[in-house]
């Protein structure tokens, strides 16, 4: 299959489409061109396939009207008014091109190129710089100024080039507005000689990432871009290295680092980021097959041309010397690995996996699908375990992250997934976030949701620890319910409690999509004095009044959206907080239509495809249970085998069923249970009973010191598929260069699954996704023919929707009436008590991901090199910890050291950190509580007691010394 | 798994249907426990509950009758 081909018009159109479609037209050179009203007389000539020279334009921020270059005459108008900042009316007639105009715009060029270098063949942006084709553009061929005061020469000796200067006047005096390149970020540089002060990157900074890092200093021709105060540079600043200032800048003023070493990029493939479940759409740039930099595809329907740190830059670990890239095995996990070929690991693996299931018959194995492959990986997954194995022991990291969303949603709504797109957070008046960190975990959504917040957008954040979404600059109204860890249901209730008593709830859309009479019963249980914001205080932590107004301006405030990520699910009720947000959606009747909805963020890129594709053991793809004949006839259909209609076995479960005999093989596709699930020693003690564990991943994680067979992954830049992020948006990733391991995931899958017998021949994965949308309705129309012509659809696509659906329910809920379900608060028994009197809560960091096993191998760890502990300074205090300190953080389930960094960004009483490094082992400490529907891990609430230490535990030390015995590996003989 | 995290996981499914509406909080515990529990589970269930059901509420009990029995051989 070919690459897709960008579309020719990938252009920059100067000014942003306007929101209006009040057709107006007028005449550019002669030329018709209809454009909605409020579009710039600039868009409309672009529109039109007619280029106005521009500098200071650029289609992601506002028009500025500073640079002067993309002047233009209109009839009947006095002047030559910038096209940028001038609206179309109707009639206009506009001319692009005059002598005069030429002449104003090569004066206005010949000033900026006055006071630039002009070491164009050896600058890092040439070839891909704006300045430089506008000076072509304009026929700029002179520069009549006599050198003087410039910002781009070293010293004061005069000249164009900077090389040339230090070669002829090395000891010159030095230019006081020579400021030197700042290199201190590690992706890109800000070069100030080269700056023409368009403030493309300080309007970027503020409109499209929201963090307000870079401001213009001084006036005039002092004027300068600057990372806030004077002694700040880019690394330390409050830059968060998302990249959205080094997409604007037309020059190399700030340039990636890795364009400077190796030139400029020339290809793109269009593919989709493999960190958050954000899911933006990315070019990979390439010179050959070597990848030079990752940009933000400007029609990406996720990220609208925006990135983080992570996608934009995080890339690096592809090529980490870490990577694994030949197949090995050993008999136990005591001896060192041995490198082997393909035919002989496969060899090994299915001789062991025949001899357990002789012997301990077909449900003594399973798989762990993985949410950072591809749906097709990890449908081939599953299907391995139901249609090779002969079990449906199949489960996925969602299981530890958002299976009470397939439950609760699924429950109320009918259906497992989120119901908006991200644009409709542009007509969001209100917004719940609980349970998430957007800055941190999904930061170009979070970028999306600030930018509505300074257009006056209303929010709650329910959450322990006060997040940076509550410190966007120019907000509207804000409310933080600082809730103790654990009371998630209780809030949620009492909000409803407020919304019921004081008659605020939408009876009109309850009585046509929900059904009344569960309602009725709902309200008489919602309306007791026990769910009232005033008793529900004590126990919660969060004063009655603040909550009663934020339920309140819920309740009243228009279009009213809920996002919620992991401190909603990982709690020992988490299927219930699912069930009471879905609830309080109902209540407002703020379900279906653009602006509002529940909206559960993903954690990892393919979580919600890999729910779909039928990870979980009690579900077929399409979340339809083994126990119904008429699913499993689908699938035997297709695959000529009989299925078992019994669910299989949860990860926790099969660690358990491991410890006590009855599972005895895994394989193991891209996910590190041993760092990332609780109870670190039990999920060891349940590896360490297997007699066999394949680990298919790019890197020796934690979990495959465990493991008998080590299979080498692929990134997701070395092979075709599809992601499905948290909108239900299908995308395409594509095969950017081969894979150094030799095969993609999905053909080691098979690989495997032919050693077993299984006759599999898919050539590419197209062909798995045909198989996915021939068995599973809600895709029955997705095709890789369709994806590239539409980009990305969201499901469910089928003859009903042909087009995707970017709105669920929107004139019923999937399951017919919506459910009100009771939701009674139960503290969880993880309690605090003398011994253990704080409460542990944990999470992401920006720079880090998950496990870190990608970041933590690129230069993101120049901003987190390890886990902190985050503590109030009352509970530091009295403990004696101090900044920095060395400390042990215990719980019943094990202990760990790390250092405290003290903040009152959590409350009293609550300790907060990430589980991003193998060497802290935040999951030693975790307990295997767990959520009552779904088993997912209690990760958000455990006991714990922090005291200052002296150095690791001995767990750390023992877990070190086993690592490393158990990485040893012996090369293959050549 | 240990017979102590089995009778928790049991209670905390009949402690959530226990606090719901109708009159079919039993059959409810006991269809949960049938779509999602392994064979291997439920059996470990049943026994608990045939020698006596230690520590299981009375909603599980209850529900006991409507527990799938798994099939001799796995």
């Amino acid at each position: 299959m070919k690459d897709f081909i960008l579309p020719p018009k990938d252009w920059d159109m100067g000014t942003p489409l306007p929101g209006s479609d009040t057709p107006v037209t007028l005449k550019i050179d002669g030329f018709d061109i209809t454009v909605p009203s409020g579009t710039s007389v600039m868009r409309a000539a672009m529109e039109a396939g007619i280029r106005i020279p521009k500098l200071c334009a650029t289609d992601s921020v506002q028009a500025f009207g500073s640079c002067r270059l993309c002047l233009v005459e209109i009839e009947g108008r006095r002047g030559t008014p910038a096209s940028c900042t001038t609206p179309v009316a109707q009639g206009m007639e506009v001319r692009t091109q005059s002598d005069k105009l030429h002449k104003l715009r090569r004066g206005v060029m010949e000033l900026y190129i006055s006071d630039h270098p002009l070491d164009c063949l050896t600058c890092s942006a040439n070839g891909d710089c704006e300045l430089q084709d506008m000076a072509g553009m304009v026929g700029l061929r002179d520069m009549r100024y006599t050198p003087g005061d410039n910002h781009y020469a070293p010293t004061m000796a005069g000249g164009l080039t900077q090389s040339d200067l230090r070669a002829r006047t090395p000891d010159a005096a030095t230019n006081a507005r020579y400021i030197p390149k700042d290199d201190s970020n590690p992706y890109f540089t800000y070069d100030p000689a080269k700056c023409i002060v368009c403030s493309r990157c300080v309007r970027a900074c503020e409109e499209v990432q929201g963090t307000f890092a870079l401001t213009i200093e001084s006036r005039g021709f002092d004027s300068r871009v600057s990372f806030g105060a004077k002694s700040d540079d880019a690394l330390h600043s409050d830059c968060v290295s998302c990249g959205a200032c080094v997409q604007a800048c037309p020059t190399a003023t700030l340039q990636e680092k890795s364009v400077a070493e190796m030139g400029t990029p020339d290809r793109a493939v269009l593919t989709t980021c493999a960190y958050c479940g954000v899911g933006c759409s990315f070019k990979a740039e390439l010179n050959g097959d070597k990848l030079v930099r990752m940009t933000p595809y400007r029609h990406g329907k996720a990220n609208r041309g925006h990135s983080c740190v992570k996608g934009r830059f995080a890339y690096g670990y592809a090529e980490h010397p870490d990577r694994i890239l030949n197949p090995m095995i050993r008999d136990t996990i005591d001896d060192p690995w041995r490198e082997v070929s393909w035919d002989e690991a496969m060899d090994f693996t299915a001789k062991r996996l025949t001899r357990i299931r002789d012997e301990y018959g077909r449900k003594s194995m399973g798989v762990i699908t993985s949410s950072r492959c591809t749906n097709e990986e990890t449908y081939l997954v599953q299907k391995l375990t139901r249609a090779v194995f002969g079990n449906n022991n199949t489960d996925t990291c969602a299981r530890v992250c958002h299976s009470p969303t397939g439950y609760g949603l699924g429950q109320t709504f009918g259906t497992s997934a989120g119901t908006q797109d991200f644009d409709s957070v542009e007509e969001t008046d209100i917004a719940i976030v609980i349970g998430a960190n957007p800055t941190d975990g999904h930061p170009v959504f979070a970028s999306r949701l600030r930018k509505r917040l300074r257009q006056g957008a209303k929010l709650i954040v329910i959450d322990p620890r006060r997040i940076d979404l509550l410190s966007t600059p120019h907000m509207g109204e804000k409310w933080h319910l600082p809730l103790r860890p654990g009371t998630n249901v209780a809030v949620v209730s009492a909000l409803a409690h407020v919304i019921v008593t004081e008659g605020l709830a939408d009876e009109a859309f309850i009585r046509t999509r929900c059904d009344w009479d569960e309602y009725q019963s709902y309200a008489d249980f919602i309306r007791d004095e026990r769910h009232s914001p005033e008793a529900t205080e004590l126990l919660t932590g969060v004063p009655s009044a603040t909550l009663r107004d934020a339920a309140r301006a819920f309740a009243r405030g228009g279009n009213g959206a809920i996002y919620y990520g992991l401190g909603v699910t990982e709690h020992s009720q988490g299927s219930t907080t699912v069930m009471g947000i879905a609830n309080l959606a109902m209540l407002t009747g703020n379900i279906g239509r653009r602006g509002v909805g529940v909206n559960p963020l993903r954690g990892q890129n393919n979580v919600q495809g890999s729910c779909d594709m039928g990870s979980f053991p009690h579900e077929l793809p399409g979340y339809r249970h083994v126990k119904n004949p008429e699913v499993r006839a689908i699938f035997e259909a297709a695959w000529g085998v009989e299925i078992d209609p019994e669910p299989g076995l949860r990860i926790p479960n099969m660690l358990d069923a491991a410890v006590e005999g009855t599972f005895k093989a895994l394989y193991c596709q891209g996910e590190d249970i041993l760092q990332s699930d609780p109870d670190t020693k039990h999920v060891a003690a349940g590896l360490a009973a297997m007699d066999c564990v394949i680990v298919h991943d790019l890197f020796l994680n934690e979990t495959a010191n465990y493991a008998h067979v080590f299979l080498p992954g692929s990134t997701f830049l070395e092979k075709d598929g599809t992601f499905t992020n948290a909108e239900r948006r299908i995308n395409r990733v594509r095969e950017v260069m081969k894979p150094k391991n030799g095969y993609a995931d999905w053909e080691v899958t098979q690989r495997l699954a032919n050693a077993l017998g299984a006759g599999w021949h898919y050539t590419h994965p197209a062909q798995i996704m045909e198989e996915i949308a021939a068995t599973t309705p809600g895709f029955a129309n997705v095709t890789y023919d369709l994806l590239e012509e539409r980009g990305s659809v969201q499901w469910p696509c089928n003859d009903a929707a042909p087009e995707g659906t970017p709105l669920m329910h929107v004139d019923g809920f999937v399951r017919g009436k919506g459910r009100f379900i009771v939701t009674e608060y139960l503290a969880t028994d993880e309690r605090t008590g003398p011994r253990f009197p704080l409460l542990l809560t944990t999470g992401r960091i920006l720079s880090q991901y998950n496990v870190g096993a990608q970041t933590r191998r690129t230069a993101n760890n120049v901003w987190h090199a390890q886990d902190e502990l985050e503590i109030h300074p009352h509970d530091a205090e009295n403990r004696g910890i101090r900044e920095g300190d060395w400390i042990r953080l215990a719980s019943r389930s094990g202990e760990t050291t790390l250092r405290a960094t003290i903040t009152d960004r959590v409350s009293p009483g609550v300790v907060y950190t990430t589980f991003h490094h193998p060497d802290t082992q935040a999951n030693v400490v975790t307990t295997d509580f767990s959520d009552w529907a779904t088993n997912c891990p209690e990760y958000k609430v455990t006991a714990v007691q922090v005291a200052p230490s002296n150095g690791p535990s001995d767990w750390q030390e023992d877990y070190a010394a086993q690592a490393a015995q158990s990485r040893r590996i012996i090369p293959a003989a050549e | 798994m240990s017979p102590e995290k089995m009778v928790t996981m049991a209670n905390q499914i009949a402690t959530f249907f226990a606090s719901q509406p109708g009159d079919d909080q039993a059959l409810r515990t006991a269809a949960h426990i049938n779509d999602f529990w392994d064979p291997r589970m439920r059996r470990h269930l049943l026994d608990h509950l045939a020698a006596g059901g230690e520590g299981l509420k009375p909603l599980v009990r209850e529900a006991q009758p409507h527990i799938a029995a798994p099939a001799a051989t796995a």
